[in-house]
């Protein structure tokens, strides 16, 4: 026997564990990224399942609704007045600017609702809940600052500086001075300051909604002190905006509830208003239209092709055909829609029935390829004993092999139809790719589809929107791993052994 | 309106079943003999009839008058029963109803089978076409060897090597991280991992394979663009907010599942035997994978490798969301970079006349990027297909 | 390659004593089957007679199958094979471009090697047949039918209370069975069975014969077997195949003790298959 070196075999070891950990490394690469993938969508996209609202006492205004007529009343200004009723601070027109920011301008369904089913209520007093703002709403649940709010540790004097703008805040001591640095706000009821500088023994502090009475006397506990971690231009909420949103939850107004308007509603340019139910609808047609046309034609060139081709030059022909078809660019399959459909059919832009028919072209091949795997599994002593006693070769396929090969047909089917629902670019060509807001009502109304809205929105400046596109994303990884279970449910229930 | 008509067609053919059913059933009743073929046959193929005929003539009244003329109704009609009526005569027993439909049914198979092959032409009808006119207007010299391009800049300039520099730039950096990661996956899984690591490890890079392409583009633009630019700007180089490295590292993500899945096939095709002789000679696991498996599995690792290149050159969303729209020539992976799919994608969305240079170079774009992508998976089936031949 | 057939001992009426009834079911005269280039049958003529067992024999390759599968067109399925020469079955070429294949194999029943029942109910294995041909005016004579030919097949006491478990489920004998039970219920005149025993146990395979020699009574059988034992066992005729060639037809008992043929004495005896 040939001694062998015991250093080179350690070497050898030592190179078989380097390559096995390389192996394993790369698909811990590949888990890994795919966990952060998913775990930053859920992470940016579940809050946009929830929406903030705020309790407002409104006193409906026979002047702003029309008793004959209250669908039309104008309910947002109803909302925006009482609002100021609870800040009359926000004086002037910048304040109240700032106050109306606050809540979503589209926001009154609630109170409409409420009136137009009772309208005896009109000229009466109810509480409502008013949707807030796309900011207001990140604010509250903290995607803008980190906010701390601490009540007031010692009692402060607030009065006038003398001589410049400005106050001056001091200890309830002279010598002692407040417990608060530059940028920090100070809250007592109408009162809103920020901290301006710190001196030995006082603070100075501007005024962020008039002073009234300008002296004032604040004892322990009954003043708040806000940090925002953010600094104010960093943000998309203004100082005096946080302290009115801090002060609406200090007093149990603000509530949390499920955000069913996503799943109601079509696209808005307001974040808090927009919802994908459009989207969601439009695609659900698209892939009708695509599954409609796909499901026969691939299903019926399949039976073609595996079960009836004589092998000649044109059945190679269209095997290498539809191989190729499978892997052109999706993008191109936009082209021929935008040139075939389009400009020399002319049908419609933005359809549906368009958007079906690019992505019945594009899923063609996958369910042929599928299909004809699966007519492939059925052992030909099936066909022979259906031949045997006399059925046709179509009887023996339709009504032995077909329903044999149904279950593999359905999965390859859905699983084509997963990669319809989430492809995108094909789409943008035919012009589904339009600001939609309405649910299209059918195959030949604009529309748009569910990835593409994801595209559109993940291209918007607004903070909320990004939060929204996670939240249509998840949407849409949902219907996809529910069409996967779908599938891999039938391979598993109906998987035969032959 | 023609919808209606569709289902009046689908009504009458659904009579023309019952009226040839029953009228073979009464044949057989009559003559007292066994018919050629059954009678729903007879009835399907007065149906067949009727939806042809039906469907034909409505179709060419449509095409003649509109779709919402009424007319078509009426068409629809005359067409079924010219088509249905004759054959509604034939009434011996020995008439070959299933064997006439029967033919009736191939022919539809076979047209459905042609769809495959009309599609093919469409796209290169529409390419090819749109391209000539865009050459009519623009050299075809300039837009292979001029380095600017702008399509919407005055004058325009439709020099497309930026666009080809930025696509390869961005394909190569995939081609860089999912070669070794979809290879070394697929190697792991076919010779190492154990079937139950195996059933949990396929549905995660499945589950990468079927998230959509614009999912990834959100992520690579909200998440990975940032994490490059900071990590660039802490080490003190300028890195572009929308940089080719970021498209390109996501996009390689993406084809990792394709990789490792067409490797895998390849692999787990090399005969066991193979591996035994190299095993009975004392060689180690890795040893053998790296010099009997992987050679003998060359031909297909290298198809796999070339769909995964025509993969990522025709991904789009991606680098639309990541990779910018700058049409710069350079080859700094930190810089941004525009390629064909995504100045296809830009210069196509919204409305648009059809006869500017500037949509029309869309179309010679994708001109290019076809028959790229064509020639690509041409030559990789291929090699797939000597590969499988040569172990069957 | 166009030389006459040697010799062949073609079987006419006075000759063997189980041919006394007379008038043939299935006749061939000069058949050539080829497999692309491949030659499988060369110039084969033969007459097969009714209400009759015949068995082919032979060594692996010999052509047996293929010929037996020509008898119901069964190598239509195979597109690289291709049949010239003369075939009938009461007098009618089956090749005829006229003839209604589905309507000679209806005629024509055929057995296979492996037991395919269809991977349905037992009671839809049998019924299917006479459903695509129309047989069954209504619901209880298709019930006659199907029980008519489990019967016949021998396989009626065994399943009659479970006719909607799946033919699958069934014993190997027992699917094949229902498969003959399958080609029976279309009332076929003959019946063609490819090595219907070879996946089978001996218990299973003595059944199968039993039922082969009682169908003898109303069918024209023919059986491609492998085991000489089985031929002389169920057969009244055998044929001999060498290399695409029928080399001897004739009375079986005769074929067993006095082959005319030495091919067929040397198959016999055991020096070549």
């Amino acid at each position: 026997m040939t001694e062998l070196r015991s250093e080179l075999i350690a070497k050898r070891y030592r190179a078989e564990r380097r390559f096995r950990f390389y192996g394993a490394t790369a698909l811990a690469v590949t888990a890994a990224f795919l966990a952060v993938l998913l775990v930053s969508i859920v992470w940016q996209g579940l809050p946009a399942f929830l929406e903030k609202k705020i309790q407002l006492e409104v006193t409906v205004d026979p002047a702003a609704v029309d008793a004959a007529n209250p669908v039309a009343g104008d309910y947002d200004k109803l909302l925006r007045e009482g609002l100021r009723t609870l800040f009359p601070e926000a004086s002037s027109r910048v304040l109240r600017k700032a106050l109306n920011g606050l809540i979503s301008t589209g926001g009154s369904d609630d109170l409409r609702s409420r009136v137009v089913a009772d309208p005896s209520l009109i000229g009466k007093t109810l509480t409502v809940p008013a949707l807030l703002s796309d900011d207001a709403d990140l604010y509250l649940k903290g995607q803008q600052t980190g906010v701390t709010r601490a009540p007031g540790a010692s009692a402060i004097q607030i009065a006038p500086l003398e001589g410049e703008e400005g106050f001056l805040i001091t200890g309830d001591t002279p010598e002692k001075s407040p417990e608060a640095l530059p940028g920090q706000l100070v809250q007592a009821g109408a009162v809103n300051l920020r901290i301006t500088a710190a001196k030995p023994g006082y603070v100075t502090a501007e005024a962020l909604t008039p002073m009234e009475p300008a002296m004032q006397q604040l004892a322990a506990g009954q003043w708040q002190l806000v940090t925002l971690s953010v600094p104010e231009q960093d943000r998309r909420i203004s100082d005096v905006q946080a302290l009115w949103l801090e002060k609406l939850k200090a007093e149990g107004r603000v509530e949390t509830g499920f955000n069913w308007r996503f799943f109601t509603a079509g696209d808005s340019r307001e974040a808090e208003l927009a919802g994908v139910r459009g989207a969601l609808v439009g695609s659900l047609l698209t892939v009708a239209v695509a599954l409609a046309f796909a499901l026969p034609l691939g299903v019926a060139a399949a039976i073609y092709l595996e079960q009836f081709a004589p092998k000649n030059r044109f059945t190679d022909l269209i095997e290498v055909n539809i191989n190729n078809l499978a892997a052109v660019p999706s993008i191109i399959f936009g082209l021929l829609g935008l040139a075939v459909f389009l400009n020399f059919f002319g049908l419609p832009r933005s359809a549906p029935l368009v958007g079906g028919l690019v992505l019945a072209l594009l899923v063609l091949p996958t369910i042929i390829i599928a299909s004809r795997a699966a007519l492939k599994a059925v052992p030909q002593s099936i066909t022979e004993a259906a031949l045997g006693v006399g059925a046709s070769k179509q009887q023996a396929v339709f009504q032995h092999v077909l329903p044999l090969a149904l279950p593999g047909i359905m999965t390859g089917t859905i699983l084509g139809l997963a990669r319809a629902f989430g492809e995108t670019a094909p789409l943008l060509m035919i012009g589904m790719v339009a600001f939609i807001a309405d649910i299209p009502s059918g195959f030949t109304s604009a529309a748009t589809a569910l990835p593409v809205q994801v595209f559109l929105w993940s291209d918007l400046p607004e903070a909320a929107f990004k939060s929204k596109t996670a939240a249509a994303i998840i949407v849409l990884l949902v219907v996809l791993f529910a069409l996967n279970a779908a599938a891999i449910y039938l391979r598993k229930r109906f998987e035969r052994r032959w | 309106m023609f919808l209606w008509t569709l289902l009046l067609v689908v009504l009458l053919a659904a009579g023309a079943y019952m009226a040839g059913r029953q009228r073979a059933i009464a044949l057989q009743g009559a003559a007292g003999v066994r018919l050629h073929s059954l009678p729903s046959y007879h009835g399907y193929l007065l149906a067949a009839a009727a939806l042809i005929g039906g469907l034909a003539l409505a179709i060419a009244t449509a095409l003649a008058f509109g779709v919402h003329s009424p007319l078509t109704a009426v068409a629809a009609v005359i067409g079924a029963a010219i088509a249905a009526v004759p054959l509604y005569g034939k009434d011996t027993p020995d008439f070959r109803a299933r064997n006439l439909f029967e033919r009736v049914v191939l022919v539809v198979l076979v047209l459905c089978s042609g769809v495959a092959v009309l599609t093919t032409i469409g796209i290169v009808f529409s390419v090819v076409w749109e391209t000539l006119i865009f050459f009519r207007s623009v050299s075809p010299f300039e837009f292979l060897l001029n380095t600017k391009w702008a399509p919407t800049g005055t004058p325009p300039s439709f020099g497309f090597l930026p666009l080809l520099a930025g696509t390869f730039l961005v394909t190569f950096i995939a081609i860089v991280v999912a070669g070794p990661l979809g290879l070394l996956s697929a190697i792991y899984m076919a010779e190492y991992a154990t079937p139950r690591l195996r059933s949990v490890l396929k549905p995660v890079l499945e589950i990468l394979a079927g998230i959509p392409t614009v999912v990834l583009g959100f992520f690579a633009a909200l998440v990975v663009a940032p994490l490059i630019r900071n990590a660039g700007i802490s080490v003190g180089l300028e890195v572009a907010s929308e940089s080719a490295l970021a498209a390109g590292l996501v996009m390689g993500m993406m084809i990792v599942p394709l990789i490792s899945s067409l490797s895998d096939d390849i692999i787990n095709a090399v005969p066991q035997s193979l591996r035994d002789g190299s095993y009975a000679l004392g060689a180690t696991k890795s040893e053998t994978i790296k010099r009997v498996v992987i050679p003998a599995a060359l031909p297909g690792i290298v198809s796999a490798f070339m769909l995964a290149i025509s993969r990522a050159v025709g991904e789009t969303m991606i680098v639309v969301m990541a990779a910018g729209l700058a049409a710069n020539l350079t080859a700094n992976p930190l810089a941004a970079v525009t390629t064909i799919t995504v100045q296809i994608a830009t210069l196509l969305v919204g409305d648009q006349e059809f006869d500017s240079p500037k949509t029309l170079s869309a179309f010679a774009l994708g001109f290019v990027l076809f028959f790229f992508t064509l020639f690509l998976n041409y030559i990789a089936l291929r090699i797939v297909q000597k590969y499988r031949e040569q172990y069957d | 390659m166009n030389a006459p057939v040697p010799h062949q001992t073609l079987v006419t009426p006075e000759k063997p004593k189980a041919l006394a009834s007379g008038q043939f079911k299935v006749t061939a005269r000069d058949v050539d089957v080829y497999y692309g280039d491949k030659q499988a049958i060369k110039s084969l003529s033969i007459d097969i007679p009714d209400r009759s067992v015949s068995a082919f024999i032979g060594p692996s390759g010999c052509g047996k199958s293929t010929f037996l599968r020509c008898i119901n067109r069964m190598n239509d399925t195979i597109p690289a094979c291709r049949v010239t020469g003369d075939i009938t079955v009461d007098g009618n070429d089956i090749y005829d471009p006229n003839i209604d294949v589905v309507q000679l194999r209806a005629k024509v029943g055929m057995v296979f090697q492996k037991p395919n029942p269809f991977p349905k109910p037992i009671y839809e294995n049998v019924a299917y047949g006479p459903r695509i041909h129309g047989l069954a005016r209504d619901k209880t004579e298709l019930d006659q039918i199907v029980e008519k030919s489990l019967r016949k097949a021998g396989l009626w006491e065994e399943v009659k209370d479970r006719l909607q478990n799946p033919g699958t489920g069934l014993s190997g004998g027992q699917q094949q069975r229902l498969c003959i039970a399958r080609a029976i219920a279309v009332n076929p005149e003959v019946i063609l069975m490819d090595e219907p025993c070879s996946a089978l146990d001996p218990i299973a395979t003595a059944r199968i014969e039993e039922l082969i020699d009682e169908l003898r009574q109303n069918y024209c059988i023919v059986i491609v077997t492998h085991s000489m034992q089985q031929a002389a066992r169920v057969s009244q005729l055998t044929a001999f195949f060498h290399l695409g060639t029928l080399v001897e037809y004739g009375d079986t008992d005769e074929m067993f003790t006095a082959p005319q043929e030495k091919r067929t004495q040397d198959y016999i005896t055991g020096r070549f298959g």
